[in-house]
């Protein structure tokens, strides 16, 4: 039965993020901002005394897409600070046995210190790419030896440096067989050979460590390596450790574009009072030629935001219902990458000299929305599996 | 709870319209397009769904079922899908129906609704449309004047579907600036049809322009009585309808050029392997996606009877540009062929512009 009723618990949830993001985000969206590489410690020990009940990235529901919603509402930088298992977990959560899930995730439950989890997929020569990666994983004795190169690690540093954390490295056991070959380790920090290399500057989502891990003869124990390690060879449509990889895009892609819908309706509702201040309204139902052309502007923007949101939505339900959703993800993803980028533009242009500056978060908002039509697979990525999935084309087919 | 998946028997009625398009409708659109003409048989046998008779109560000849828009929204899309014209024309008894259902006093129910319950189709419709660049649904320069125990009504109509046969409309009039229904029935002195419109798409569906001269109707015509109308309600529906036609319209388009682009070969390959071919179809499926699902919301909205007048008009705009968007791409993709009548494409892109200027000629 379609239906789009949130449950009284869904209510209650998505109530208490907005409240915290009210109350605790807002008030230091700026200062976090502007000082790029500080930690917001204080929010981070809330934060992890919550998470630690808490939740993963996987097994979403329709709850958590909208608690993220409205989390990012409040600052996306903050948001990506919450310690916890994170991108890494998902990939555990996708990738690893119930033993690996037990023996790597149970820390992100206990302590008193936050932890943090990362995913190392981009090199320096390999984005969207994901196949074309050069960081190897050999085998000696009972470990595995890694070396290369990950940049674009969100939470990397706090993973590597600033907590007894994670990453999970994609790395390649035999480049000769390409998809195939590509397997997912766990590095736990503190490993010898494993280091942070340094953390970027970026245009927006500041508050977020976004770092270079270099890997030098880095040796893990064999068992770290997630789910088989064998290379198959025979059906390559059968890449396990790519399929794996992607089907975690399918988990996280529907969760960027709820991160991304709130960054865009933090914008909209800021345009929406700022005017109805000045005792502008909004008509809905007037007919195009009436309209004033802010109002028109408007009203393509909260379409706009409503179209990404329902896809989003049909993303995160098939996903808890246990169906196949990887064009549903992809759709949701780039819509909403590119909607809220869009919003958030306009919504500068509407405000005029109140949204150039920094007085107000909006410049911030437009600088945070870019990063959901880029990170988790660009739009364009996120488009071509779109396109292949709709004409039933292979890689080979559509390039 | 959340859900996107229709019920089991919204997914049957699906099928079954979905079936009637593809074996009925779509076997003869292109040539209903060039004559002007659909065949009364086709019109009877979707008749036989009981599109009509459905939400009327059983007191009155009817099956009684509670009136649901998001229903509504799944067939119209079908029925557009398999083509526009056809889809309007079926649905068009409708715009007479559900007003008198949801907000008619119950003489009116008795009076008009059992007519709607027989074996054969039974034209009615609605004069919403008026024939000026500004026209506002909510500020209509058709007028109401109360005299006596009568209504006098006086304005022009246009895109005013079946009006030739239509044995009832409803005419919707500004009565003290807000906008009431009024039924008319056909041959009343003063209600003047004139000769069929000549429209840029939409061929095969006859609209014609009205105009009410002292047109004299019983204040009991007047919708809903004495309370009137929830006129908004009315627009809201009417916007959830075009939209999901709209969707079933695109969605037609989006896949004669998707197949068409995977045949057609260019420089040693299907032009569908081209990102700057794929990427357009791409775009195409979100859009006609989201706005789908745009469609369902505001339509499960007006089911709970909350006010959808936000997002019913959102999404109609919204549904205006993309089935324009779908359409013209559509045309694009198959380049040449796509201006040729042979293909459907130009049909579907001549249906899909109209979408702006269609208003209150559909409900659900």
């Amino acid at each position: 039965m379609i239906d789009f009723e949130l449950t009284p618990e869904e209510e209650k949830e998505i109530a208490e993020a907005h409240k915290h993001a009210e109350e605790e985000l807002r008030p230091i969206a700026r200062y976090y901002d502007e000082c790029e590489h500080e930690s917001p410690k204080e929010l981070i020990d809330i934060l992890w005394e919550r998470s630690k009940q808490g939740s993963s990235l996987l097994g979403l529901g329709i709850a958590s897409a909208l608690t993220i919603e409205e989390t990012c509402w409040g600052d996306a930088g903050l948001m990506l600070c919450n310690p916890g298992s994170g991108l890494g977990g998902a990939a555990i959560l996708m990738s690893g046995t119930q033993e690996q899930q037990q023996r790597f995730l149970s820390k992100f439950s206990e302590g008193d210190e936050p932890k943090w989890g990362a995913m190392a997929m981009t090199e320096p020569e390999c984005g969207s790419d994901t196949a074309a990666i050069s960081t190897t994983a050999v085998q000696d004795g009972d470990e595995w030896v890694l070396n290369g190169e990950k940049i674009f690690i969100t939470a990397g540093k706090r993973a590597v440096d600033e907590s007894d954390g994670l990453v999970v490295v994609w790395a390649t056991v035999d480049k000769s067989a390409g998809r195939a070959g590509m397997k997912p380790f766990v590095v736990e920090a503190g490993t010898p050979g494993m280091r942070v290399e340094k953390v970027e500057n970026k245009l927006g989502i500041r508050a977020s460590d976004t770092a270079t891990v270099i890997f030098e003869d880095c040796r893990i124990p064999y068992e770290n390596i997630l789910g088989s390690p064998e290379v198959r060879k025979l059906d390559p449509s059968q890449t396990a450790g790519f399929r794996r990889a992607m089907a975690t895009f399918d988990a996280t892609r529907p969760i960027i574009a709820a991160m991304a819908l709130g960054v865009g309706r933090a914008a909209l509702d800021f345009v929406k009072e700022t005017l109805e201040k000045e005792g502008v309204e909004i008509r809905y139902g007037l007919p195009r030629n009436k309209q004033t052309a802010a109002e028109r502007d408007i009203m393509d923007m909260e379409a706009n935001y409503k179209a990404a949101k329902m896809l989003m939505l049909r993303a995160v339900w098939l996903m808890s219902q246990f169906q196949p959703n990887s064009l549903e993800a992809s759709m949701a993803k780039a819509k909403a990458g590119l909607a809220v980028t869009k919003i958030t533009q306009k919504a500068i242009e509407l405000m005029g000299p109140l949204g150039y500056s920094r007085k107000y978060l909006l410049e911030k908002w437009m600088r945070d929305a870019k990063i959901n039509d880029i990170f988790e697979g660009t739009g364009q990525i996120n488009m071509l599996v779109t396109a292949r999935r709709i004409l039933d084309y292979s890689r080979e087919q559509l390039k | 709870m959340i859900s996107f998946s229709p019920s089991e028997e919204q997914q049957m009625i699906v099928n079954m319209v979905k079936e009637f398009a593809t074996d009925e409708m779509r076997k003869i659109y292109r040539e209903c397009d060039e004559s002007g003409e659909i065949p009364a048989q086709i019109i009877d046998t979707a008749w036989e769904m009981g599109f009509a008779s459905t939400y009327i109560p059983e007191e009155h000849q009817g099956l009684g079922e509670e009136h649901s828009s998001l229903t509504g929204s799944l067939i119209a899309e079908e029925l557009a899908w398999g083509d526009l014209s056809m889809a309007m024309h079926i649905l068009c008894p409708s715009l007479v129906v559900l007003p008198v259902v949801e907000m008619g006093t119950d003489e009116q129910k008795a009076k008009y609704l059992p007519a709607f319950c027989g074996e054969k189709f039974k034209a009615a419709t609605a004069a919403l449309v008026e024939p000026l660049f500004n026209f506002d649904a909510n500020a209509l320069s058709t007028t109401a004047r109360p005299d006596g125990n009568d209504y006098i009504l006086n304005g022009a109509k246009c895109f005013v579907p079946l009006a030739a046969d239509a044995d009832l409309l409803m005419v919707y009039a500004a009565e003290n600036g807000s906008t009431q229904g009024f039924i008319v029935e056909k041959g009343t002195p003063g209600l003047e049809v004139s000769e069929r419109e000549k429209n840029m798409g939409i061929k095969a569906l006859a609209t014609y322009e009205l105009t009410l001269k002292d047109c004299r109707i019983p204040k009991e015509n007047r919708l809903g009585g004495e309370n009137g109308c929830d006129f908004n309600r009315i627009l809201n529906c009417s916007n959830v309808a075009l939209s999901a036609m709209a969707v079933g319209v695109a969605k037609a388009a989006f896949e004669y050029s998707r197949d068409y682009a995977k045949d057609r070969h260019a420089f040693g390959e299907p032009i569908a392997s081209r990102q700057t071919i794929a990427f357009m179809l791409a775009e195409m499926a979100i859009e006609i996606d989201a706005t789908r699902l745009m469609t369902w919301e505001a339509a499960w909205k007006l089911d709970r009877k909350e006010d959808a007048t936000k997002e019913a008009s959102l999404t109609k705009t919204y549904a205006d540009d993309m089935v324009l968007m779908v359409t013209d791409r559509a045309v694009q993709i198959l380049g040449g062929h796509g201006y040729i009548r042979e293909h459907p494409v130009e049909l579907w892109l001549r249906n899909g512009r109209g979408f702006t200027a269609f208003n209150g000629m559909a409900i659900v």
